[in-house]
């Protein structure tokens, strides 16, 4: 963070100028709804990330104007390019339109409002524009970035980021961070990190990478089996399980500082889950003779039992707020999906359609389950609406193979999970949280399983 | 045999040799009655020798005979022990009841504990790849406690036994039929 200052001047004029205009509307639509239907009058978003992404929002990302227009300053222009194209598409919810269909070149008329035709952006079905300027001086790259309202011919979001070169998709991701915050209201994935299991020479480790698959690292060197990593919410923690000892035991790890514990009692020690926004976690402990779930301190300690059952008692995952907990049990039989409320201890079943569904992950609005259901031997990813009356589930996966492992992005518009439709080699791949979208994050030798995204949309760790 | 057959040969051509060198020595017998003397021990000690060999190939034979045993019934152990090693318990899926199969086998195994007192055992379970990694690993958990509570109702001290779930995570056929997700479906014993 400390190498990109964002420019002051610009960005607060900007943002004064912005919020003006919001000002202005505002009081013109609540004025509006006012005489006419008080109840309507609502805050609108752009794009409601939680409705199914079959109706994309067209935007048109123009070439980058270089300012002194040097080989460095061009070349580095293309790239930032491309790293804003790939981000936005990667959201789901935006179609980043072909350039060959566009009639103006903001990149030498100029990429300021004033100076922007907007006709011709809605002539070839842009509702909304992003305009780009690079200007490079010695080592340090000034990227200049504006969002427009094509239909409204208004500026939406105009930001000016100096770093170094090497700050390029930083930037760059920042800015779509400001974007998908105008757009959704939510700051989106830019800033998320996926952490996921990979086999390595025979074993299996754990690994980071970025939201899009970018820069994946080796965290764990076990040489052993290493399964379900699980992000803390501030993103500094890993909890995950490792057979390093012989035997399926819990490790919570610092990954700047180095430190961490091991929750290893008798028997098998799995499915760490981290808390909403404390420093605690849940996990499936064996050592009674019998899987139930705890909650346990960061230091592995257990201050609470949560279940009391005979029989399976896996998986456990918070709801949003930390009040309940979904897990995985056969108490009925079969495994299916609970919740348990942490305050009254009220146990309620969620599926009951198929004989196996297992592996919760509740959305990070609280309203959905995703979880992993077995029917006629095809393993594929459901989800199932809580707040809807019907509590039929939807199917996000068909017809493509095994696919497990369901996981949210922090703002809940995508789902990562895995599947090993290409070859029978078991990959990560994304979809949109409606199911639309589904492609490979990641190329990576060896084969991928079990990814778990981050838990917070902000850029501030 | 072949073994026989030559030191049946060699000691037939030193009772030749024998008469040859008496024959050769009548010839000298009047001149040196001390040579007579001589060649008469030499017969004696020739037969005793003889007699000898055969007593060494008797019991070379018996000895032979009593390895043979031996080794087979090493292999028999052996045998035993790799049985006991390499025959899985098989379970059906989402499962960790015995079947009439299962017990049996288990059985064989609490007599080959019976017999192996000194031995401690791991008993491993494991699932096939269809189903969940966390909810496999608790499933082969459960397999293997089975497995260890039906020894320990046989008699088989709980402390000889430790029990550790592996999930989906070591198949023994990682194809996708029927036949590799049964095979996979297991608990398996490993000696100490």
């Amino acid at each position: 963070m400390n190498e990109i200052r964002l420019n002051k001047i610009y960005g607060e004029k900007g943002r004064q100028q912005l919020r003006c205009q919001i000002f202005l509307a505002g009081v013109a639509v609540l004025v509006f709804f006012f005489c006419l239907a008080p109840l309507q009058a609502k805050e609108v978003d752009y794009i409601n990330i939680s409705n199914p992404f079959l109706n994309k929002t067209p935007i048109a990302i123009t070439r980058f104007k270089a300012f002194n227009g040097h080989d460095a300053e061009v070349n580095h222009g293309k790239n930032a390019e491309q790293i804003l194209k790939d981000a936005l598409d990667f959201t789901g919810y935006l179609k980043v339109l072909n350039p060959a269909a566009f009639l103006s070149n903001p990149a030498q008329t100029g990429i300021q409002l004033g100076q922007i035709n907007f006709k011709d952006w809605t002539a070839i079905g842009a509702d909304l524009l992003i305009t780009g300027g690079i200007e490079e001086r010695g080592n340090q790259v000034t990227l200049k970035l504006r969002l427009f309202d094509a239909f409204n011919s208004k500026l939406l979001v105009g930001k000016i980021y100096t770093g170094g070169s090497s700050q390029i998709r930083r930037m760059i991701h920042l800015f779509c961070s400001e974007v998908s915050h105008k757009l959704t209201g939510n700051w989106g994935v830019f800033n998320s990190k996926i952490s996921f299991v990979s086999t390595v020479k025979g074993h299996k480790e754990i690994f980071v990478c970025e939201f899009d698959g970018h820069n994946p690292k080796q965290i764990t060197h076990h040489k052993s089996i290493c399964l379900s990593p699980n992000w803390s919410f501030d993103g500094r923690w890993l909890a995950y399980v490792s057979y390093a000892k012989g035997k399926p035991d819990i490790y919570i790890k610092n990954l700047k500082e180095n430190r961490g514990a091991i929750v290893n009692y008798k028997g098998s020690n799995i499915s760490p889950d981290w808390m909403p926004g404390q420093l605690n976690l849940a996990g499936a402990l064996s050592f009674s003779g019998n899987q139930e779930i705890y909650l346990l301190t960061k230091k592995g300690e257990i201050t609470k039992r949560i279940t009391q059952s005979r029989g399976v008692n896996v998986s456990p995952t918070f709801s949003p707020d930390g009040m309940k907990l979904a897990f995985t049990s056969n108490r009925g039989g079969t495994p299916q999906i609970y919740i348990k409320d942490l305050d009254t201890g009220d146990v309620k079943r969620v599926t009951f359609k198929g004989r196996y569904n297992t592996s919760p992950a509740w959305s990070p609005d609280g309203k959905k389950i995703a979880y992993v259901g077995i029917e006629k031997n095809k393993i594929n990813i459901f989800v199932i609406n809580l707040t809807s009356a019907s509590g039929m589930p939807v199917q996000l996966t068909m017809d493509q193979k095994d696919n497990e492992d369901p996981s949210w992005s922090p703002d809940g518009s995508l789902i990562v999970f895995t599947s090993n439709r290409e070859g029978g080699v078991s990959r990560l791949f994304v979809m949109t949280s409606a199911g639309t979208d589904q492609r490979r994050l990641l190329t990576l030798t060896g084969k991928q399983s079990q990814p778990g995204w981050s838990k917070s949309t902000s850029f501030e760790n | 045999m072949n073994r026989k057959l030559w030191i049946n040969l060699m000691v037939a051509l030193l009772v030749a040799g024998l008469f040859m060198t008496v024959s050769c020595a009548k010839k000298t017998v009047v001149s040196d009655g001390t040579t007579i003397q001589d060649q008469a021990t030499v017969e004696a000690q020739a037969k005793a020798n003889a007699l000898a060999e055969q007593e060494r190939i008797k019991a070379q034979e018996l000895q032979d005979q009593v390895a043979k045993e031996e080794a087979l019934k090493e292999a028999k152990i052996l045998a035993a022990k790799n049985r006991f090693s390499n025959q899985n318990i098989h379970f059906d899926f989402d499962s960790a009841q015995l079947s009439s199969m299962a017990k049996l086998l288990i059985k064989e195994k609490a007599e080959w504990l019976g017999t192996n007192s000194g031995v401690a055992a791991v008993i491993e379970g494991h699932c096939d790849d269809r189903g969940t990694t966390d909810y496999n690993i608790a499933l082969g958990e459960r397999r293997a406690i089975a497995v260890k509570n039906y020894l320990v109702n046989l008699g088989i001290s709980g402390s000889r036994l430790t029990t550790v779930s592996f999930g989906e995570e070591k198949p023994l056929d990682s194809g996708a039929t029927e036949e590799a997700y049964r095979k996979n479906r297991r608990a398996q014993f490993v000696i100490r």
